[in-house]
């Protein structure tokens, strides 16, 4: 099933061209690993899909993008934001309790139930393995966390809006290595119930986890097919030079 | 002077000395109002009308007047003052009109107070027919205010960090709701500092309640918003300048109560301000 299908997107931000005639498919409850060096677009591209570029006043688009089949520019972008979630390249934790981070998004939706507000709260944490490390401290300042328990809060945090696919932006670039495995761990069991968006700067953990890549240079993709056809035996000679790290 | 040890010292010194310097007025004014105010200070001189030509009794009537005036004031102020702050730091695109009303701020808090009074004066008292009455005294030192809260709430606003507003739209927060449950929240210690140096600003001029709201002798309270009442700071010019041969500390007396309801209005509005601060981080 398609879940995002782009269509011609140009993005310019006032005289840059930072996404040229982009045409592709996200498939339902894959891993799509987007990657590229930088200035390449690959958060323009991640920002137009929960409509966070048009916050930008000098933004312009051509292009379709649906989501579900329908134009997200003529959905309602909140509604769309609940079911397009994103998490941000630094752990993004708003100055609120752990509890009050996760209940943030729920509590939009009007849900004030105390109850019901705890056991969203409880499964979002669970979701994003970090409940048996925080379920004795839900009402501890969420800064007091590590960089990676943020980060896993900043999923749980997205999860608690029950959304369909997720977004991350180059999650693991503030992480040790450790934290960045249990992220990894964390996205590998999200697939089966969500679409995910991986941007990563990290070619290799492309490779780990990505279903499929998208290659971006220049505002343009390049090439997309199966993680494995796109290590092995790029059909653009860009993407091998790029794997390779000759470049970028 | 190579060597930087001692560089940093003499630097570090008079730098001190600066400090110090500020320090220095402010305390020998509460000093000097204290200990030539405080043996006015009874209970009588509280909760009494004047009497004798102001010459004797108490300001009782001044300082509800002034309450009334203050608070008047800063309701009026508040929420105007507030919500235009919301709209130009979150709402506002940067085009001529936001930056000629952000023009006008500046130059509305560099306006001297007399210049409110006439303005009051002309609008309050005498167009709109409010008269000289608590009506048009607040309104008219809301006004003057009212720079003061926009700019403070502005920068307070202003200094939310942008990527929590990111974060909020990103979860399906409309601009309204971000605002409401995550910048005002944690802009309220900046708001609250504007509204202490409104308060203060408004509970201490004389020349915009000279002539839409203060009397200059009054021995009564006032029974609705259209009635006039003394105040504090036109109180104590009276008895300064006006009436002859009144005793020194009742003047200083005067003035130390003046001060002492300002401090006490910053002091809540600062121990709230610690609070909400302490809960803050980032
Ligand atoms: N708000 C903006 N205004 C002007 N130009 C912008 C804006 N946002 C992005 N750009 C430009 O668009 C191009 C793509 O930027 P983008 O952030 O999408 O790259 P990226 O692939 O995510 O890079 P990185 O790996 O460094 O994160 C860049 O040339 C950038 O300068
Ligand atoms: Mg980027």
């Amino acid at each position: 099933m398609v879940k995002f299908d782009i269509k011609n997107l140009n993005i310019w931000f006032g005289g840059v061209h930072a996404l040229k005639n982009i045409t592709l498919q996200i498939q339902a409850n894959e891993i799509l690993t987007i990657i590229g060096p930088a200035n390449s677009g690959k958060t323009t591209f991640l920002r137009m899909l929960n409509r966070l570029n048009e916050l930008q006043s000098n933004f312009r688009m051509q292009g379709v993008v649906e989501f579900n089949k329908q134009d997200i520019m003529k959905m309602d972008k909140e509604k769309l934001r609940c079911q397009v979630g994103m998490v941000f390249a630094l752990p993004t934790p708003l100055p609120l309790s752990i509890f009050d981070n996760i209940a943030y998004g729920p509590r939009l939706k009007g849900i004030r139930n105390m109850a019901k507000l705890k056991e969203k709260v409880e499964v979002a944490l669970k979701r994003a393995y970090l409940w048996d490390e925080v379920k004795d401290r839900l009402g501890i300042s969420a800064f007091n966390l590590s960089g990676g328990q943020q980060q896993r809060l900043c999923i749980a945090r997205v999860l608690a809006v029950e959304p369909e696919v997720i977004l991350f932006d180059e999650p693991c670039s503030g992480l040790d290595p450790i934290s960045t495995a249990k992220m990894e761990e964390t996205m590998l069991k999200l697939k089966e119930n969500y679409t995910l968006v991986l941007v990563t700067n990290n070619v290799k953990q492309a490779a780990r986890i990505g279903d499929r890549t998208a290659f971006f240079l220049n505002g343009e993709l390049i090439e997309m097919d199966k993680t494995e056809k796109i290590f092995t035996t790029p059909s653009d000679t860009r993407t091998d030079d790029y794997i390779r790290g000759k470049f970028g | 002077m190579k060597n930087p040890k001692i560089t940093e010292k003499v630097a570090f010194f008079f730098l001190f000395l600066a400090t110090l310097l500020i320090v220095v007025p402010v305390g020998l004014i509460v000093i000097i109002i204290i200990r030539k105010g405080l043996p006015a200070i009874n209970w009588k001189f509280l909760t009494d009308i004047p009497r004798e030509g102001m010459r004797q009794g108490g300001i009782f009537p001044a300082i509800v007047g002034t309450l009334y005036l203050v608070l008047g004031a800063i309701s009026f102020a508040l929420p105007i003052g507030l919500m235009s702050a919301i709209y130009l730091s979150e709402y506002a695109k940067d085009n001529f009109f936001s930056r000629l009303i952000k023009l006008a701020i500046v130059n509305l808090a560099g306006v001297p107070s007399v210049v409110y009074g006439l303005f009051g004066l002309a609008l309050f008292v005498v167009f709109f027919k409010f008269g000289a009455s608590i009506l048009s005294g607040s309104l008219t030192l809301g006004i003057m205010i009212l720079p003061i809260i926009i700019t403070a709430s502005r920068e307070a606003l202003e200094s939310v960090p942008y990527h929590f507003r990111e974060v909020s739209w990103s979860l399906g927060a409309s601009k309204w709701q971000t605002i409401r449950y995550l910048v005002l929240p944690n802009a309220i210690s900046g708001i609250l500092t504007g509204i202490i140096l409104g308060l203060g600003r408004a509970a201490g001029e004389t020349a915009p309640i000279l002539f839409t709201v203060a009397a200059f002798y009054l021995p009564q309270l006032p029974k609705s918003i259209f009635d006039q009442v003394m105040a504090l700071p036109y109180h104590l010019y009276v008895i300064s300048t006006q009436v002859p041969n009144v005793e020194e500390k009742l003047r200083y007396g005067t003035a130390l109560v003046l001060l002492m309801i300002v401090l006490f209005m910053n002091l809540v509005a600062i121990i709230i301000r610690y609070k909400f601060r302490k809960k803050k981080k980032w």
